[in-house]
């Protein structure tokens, strides 16, 4: 390279100083606490539950390996299988009457609705209150006996029945409906969210190529409103996986266990029946749920963020 | 983009706008009920209750269960109503608020501003901690509190809340930094200023709006939590969600509907109230938390 | 005020090497400019003179003093950004003010220091005001005026104009070169606009790939270009290359070009043949400095302005780019003359 002719300068080095040290170090160690405790109270928990899941700890954890013993009971206890199968049920209705109202109630709120921000406002309420008082709340509404079963009766309709609450096999929809209530506005949040990001020029393509509009909504709108789905889908299979206290407060597992979740059998195993072990497997078995949700997803979205 | 798709096209017959606003208000009211029933019954006496119907104005306005609920319920054991409980709530929840969200402010700048090697690669990683679900971290929790000595204490649930609110406030605030320009920093870092000084003198100034979105998105979820609640505290020090659950399912003598509709009034009140003053900040923390995360 | 050695500076960034070796003496009072297409490193050495970014080897030395483990805080330098980067929480005032304050200079010495600063820059009617209720003209000059505040030994410029309007850029572009003029400072001067580059520097290093292609003025980068890199890189609008064999006529060497199927065969200037001799049956480029109109090149009669370069270096014939060109010794052919001394080619 070209540089001047003149002989390089002697050049003094200062030396460095602890301050200095100090000082780049400083973002490290700020963050350091946070990352020590990710890593101990997320990750060296998910591995202490899971060495727990193979021991035959009850009422004291012990650590002596039993290999899969407590996974076996697991899966040989029914009230483990109502469990699962209540998440099933529970989790793909709730899934689906969340989406579709909350599509619904999107769609209808973005044609240009006179008092919109109210509506949305009562529309959304019900996400500020707890699991425990929507449960609370709907154990009353629900309850036949002085509820909207007694209510409708009292108009006239002498033979309606509406006791799902009460009725084992059927307190899960019961559960379906509160939750439903409670988390259904904030799918309507996103889905308005995404319509309102939809660029305007697509849709005016449409217009110009002589598309109605069910046409526009069937063909465009909605399918551009896959990432909304995508997201919204995992939101709420994750909320549906944990859902604990709604349960717990609107009916308490029961009638029996007939609404039992995973969540409150891990709880009832581990706390109230002094089986360490066997709640150690079952939240295991919960959190392999979840991560069989939520991998694919963030390979998904790191993929797409490679290709952007 | 700011209206919707009917902004710009004709609106549809009148029929169809009649049909869709009836059909809002149907939902307007069917959101609307169960607050309203809540409200109503808890207002009532227990034969006004028995005697009228679900949807029915009391007959006459008592207050009595409110301050049955707030002072002389019985919640398991205890009959002192809810307010040591709600005063339970109030002293674990501001702290671990205010700590998990000066924590995760620290930890955006540093994710945004002071970003290292394979920094990127620790924030998944606690991103991920979002999302366990936290049934998997009780049993060794419990043990643990039971070391530190904070088991079934206030100073024991601010622990959790803060260690499990990190992953969530980080994220908060690492979102927003990210839009602010590094050359910010850099210019202060010129200027002399040091990591101190440019987080409280420049970066935090910028912070209001991010804020208010983690004050509230945490303080309704750590208001509103009842696992943590219900595993990590017994008997007087429970939180109000764990103690609105008990009293509900107290069953000594007669189902008092009215008193358990105040108890859960009383307990859904401070979130509803953000909700009403802060109902813009709120959906945003929503939306970006879970969205994002 | 003072000299600035950047000897051998490399940066990585893990396996990926984004400065190759830079080697660049400033002496004293020079306005240099750092120029080059984007991603060419121009930026990362900016940050790395500054402190804001570490060095992965050699030395950076200001004023004699190395300063490669020194913060930036205490390297005497001041630093306006491309997008102002100006403190949205603070007044004009308190922008200009914040380093001194940090610093510990009194408040008296404070005023005294913003006021000679908005008066050098004119802005003193805006000192109390927010950056958000600034034009970006007036934006940029604050940003100057938080640099001048300080008076450092160096100052660092990145890409400073670029967000103005083409308008503003041409006044500012005056501003800042009487600035110099006044200040007599030693500045470094990041753009990938030539124009401010031409105008503006001293020296000019014209960089790509993380290696600086030529560093001179900005007569010689435009005349002499070093390599087919920076001849296609410099001038406005660029400069032409056509491709031709370099051929030998009566012991007088040139290239051969082609007008359909008559042959013109153009020497090469004296000072060119010698290095030109050992291209003989090579294909090089020619380039022809006043541009492309329409599409075709004009030769003027007699004219000494066109002239080529192999295109090819021959430890890497399959590589056209000027890139593996410098280590080759002749770096350029130097000037073309035709016998007939009046032709047309065509691109």
């Amino acid at each position: 390279m070209n540089t001047t002719k003149a002989a390089p300068a002697k050049l003094v080095s200062p030396p460095k100083r602890v301050a200095d040290y100090i000082e780049s170090a400083l973002p490290k160690i700020v963050l350091g606490p946070t990352l020590l405790v990710g890593l101990i109270f997320i990750y060296g928990f998910i591995a202490w539950t899971g060495w727990l899941s193979f021991t035959d700890s009850r009422l004291l954890p012990r650590y002596e390996l039993v290999g899969f013993v407590q996974y076996i009971t697991l899966f040989e206890n029914e009230r483990w299988w109502t469990s699962l199968k209540n998440l099933g049920v529970f989790g793909s209705l709730f899934i689906l009457v969340c989406l579709g109202t909350g599509l619904l109630l999107a769609i209808l709120l973005d044609q240009r609705i006179r008092a919109e921000g109210f509506l949305r406002a009562i529309y959304l309420y019900p996400m500020a209150l707890s699991f425990i008082v929507t449960g609370t709340a709907w154990r009353w509404i629900l309850n036949p006996g002085l509820g909207l079963q007694n209510f409708v009766r009292q108009l006239g309709f002498e033979t309606f029945t509406f006791d799902w609450i009460v009725t084992p096999g059927m307190s899960i929809y019961a559960v379906v409906i509160a939750g439903a209530w409670q988390s259904s506005g904030f799918v309507m949040a996103l889905f308005l969210a995404g319509l309102r990001g939809i660029d305007d020029s697509i849709i005016k393509a449409a217009q110009v190529d002589g598309a109605g509009p069910v046409r526009i909504y069937t063909s465009i709108i909605i399918p551009s409103l896959r990432p909304v789905f995508f997201s919204s889908i995992i939101i709420l299979s994750h909320m549906a996986i944990k859902a604990f206290d709604l349960v717990m407060a609107l009916t308490g597992g029961g009638p029996g266990f007939s609404s039992d979740l995973p969540a409150i059998f891990m709880y009832t195993f581990a706390f109230n029946r002094n089986q360490i072990g066997l709640g150690a497997a079952s939240a295991m078995i919960m959190l392999m749920t979840v991560v069989a949700i939520i991998v694919p997803m963030i390979y998904s979205e790191t993929r797409k963020a490679h290709r952007g | 983009m700011a209206d919707g798709y009917h902004a710009r096209t004709a609106g549809p017959q009148k029929f169809g706008r009649i049909a869709m606003y009836a059909l809002l208000i149907l939902f307007a009211m069917y959101y609307l009920l169960p607050l309203f029933v809540m409200v109503t019954t808890s207002l009532k006496t227990l034969d006004d209750i028995r005697t009228g119907n679900l949807i029915a104005l009391p007959a006459q306005i008592t207050i009595d269960a409110w301050v049955k609920a707030w002072s002389t319920a019985c919640t398991g054991v205890e009959c002192g109503g809810l307010k040591n409980n709600f005063m339970n709530s109030a002293t674990f929840v501001l702290p671990a608020v205010a700590i998990s969200t000066l924590i995760g402010a620290f930890n955006g700048y540093v994710l945004t501003m002071w970003r290292f090697r394979g920094s990127d690669i620790l924030f998944t990683a606690l991103l991920i901690g979002c999302f366990i679900p936290f049934q998997v971290i009780l049993l060794p929790m419990a043990q643990t509190l039971g070391y530190l000595g904070i088991a079934n204490s206030i100073a024991g649930l601010i622990f959790v809340h803060v260690v499990y609110g990190l992953a969530f406030t980080t994220l908060f605030f690492r979102n927003f930094y990210v839009s602010v320009p590094t050359e910010l920093t850099k210019a202060a870092r010129i200027d002399g200023a040091g990591f101190f000084t440019i987080f409280w003198r420049i970066i935090l100034p910028l912070s209001p709006p991010i804020i208010v979105v983690c004050v509230i998105w945490q303080f309704t979820q750590i208001w509103n939590d009842f696992l943590f609640g219900v595993v990590f505290s017994s008997g007087e020090r429970q939180p109000i969600t764990v103690a609105l659950n008990n009293l509900v399912n107290t069953s000594t003598g007669v189902k008092e509907y009215n008193v358990d509709m105040a108890a859960a009034i009383i307990a859904g009140l401070p979130t509803l109230f953000v909700y009403i003053v802060a109902g813009k900040y709120f959906l945003r923390g929503l939306t970006a938390g879970a969205v994002k995360g | 005020m003072s000299s600035l050695s950047i000897r051998n500076v490399t940066k990585r960034f893990g396996a990926l090497e984004v400065l190759k070796g830079i080697d660049l003496e400033i002496e004293d009072g020079e306005f240099i400019i750092l120029v080059g297409p984007s991603g060419c490193g121009k930026s990362t050495l900016l940050n790395m003179i500054a402190g804001l970014d570490s060095i992965s080897g050699g030395e950076i030395a200001i004023g004699g003093r190395i300063v490669n483990d020194l913060s930036p805080k205490d390297r005497d330098i001041a630093m306006v950004f491309q997008s102002y980067a100006l403190y949205p929480n603070m007044s004009v005032r308190e922008n200009i003010s914040f380093g001194l304050k940090i610093r510990k200079v009194g408040k008296e010495k404070r005023d005294e220091v913003v006021n000679r600063v908005a008066k050098t820059l004119q802005i003193e009617p805006l000192l109390d005001r927010l950056p958000s209720q600034l034009s970006g003209g007036q934006r940029q000059r604050v940003a100057m005026g938080r640099a001048l505040a300080r008076d450092p030994a160096l100052f660092l410029f990145d890409e400073p104009l670029s967000n103005l309007d083409a308008k503003l850029r041409v006044e500012m572009r005056a501003e800042i070169r009487l600035l110099h003029g006044r200040l007599g400072s030693t500045i470094v001067y990041v753009t990938h606009d030539q124009i401010e580059a031409m105008t503006l520097g001293d020296r000019i290093a014209v960089m790509k790939a993380g290696n600086v292609h030529q560093f001179g003025s900005p007569q010689q980068v435009y005349d002499d270009p070093a390599d087919l890199f920076v001849a296609s890189f410099i001038g406005s609008p660029s400069m032409n290359f056509v491709r031709a064999p370099v051929a030998s006529s009566d012991g007088v060497i040139g290239i051969e070009l082609f007008n359909g199927n008559e042959k013109l065969f153009f020497a090469a200037p004296k000072a060119a043949q010698k290095g030109l001799s050992e291209w003989i049956g090579q294909e090089s480029c020619h380039g022809h400095p006043t541009g492309a109109n329409h599409g075709r090149v004009i030769r003027e009669p007699g004219s000494s302005e066109s002239r080529a370069m192999p295109c090819q270096s021959r430890s890497s014939a399959a590589d056209r780019s000027g890139h593996a060109y410098p280590d080759s010794p002749e770096r350029y052919a130097g000037y073309l003359s035709h016998p007939s001394g009046n032709t047309r080619t065509r691109r």
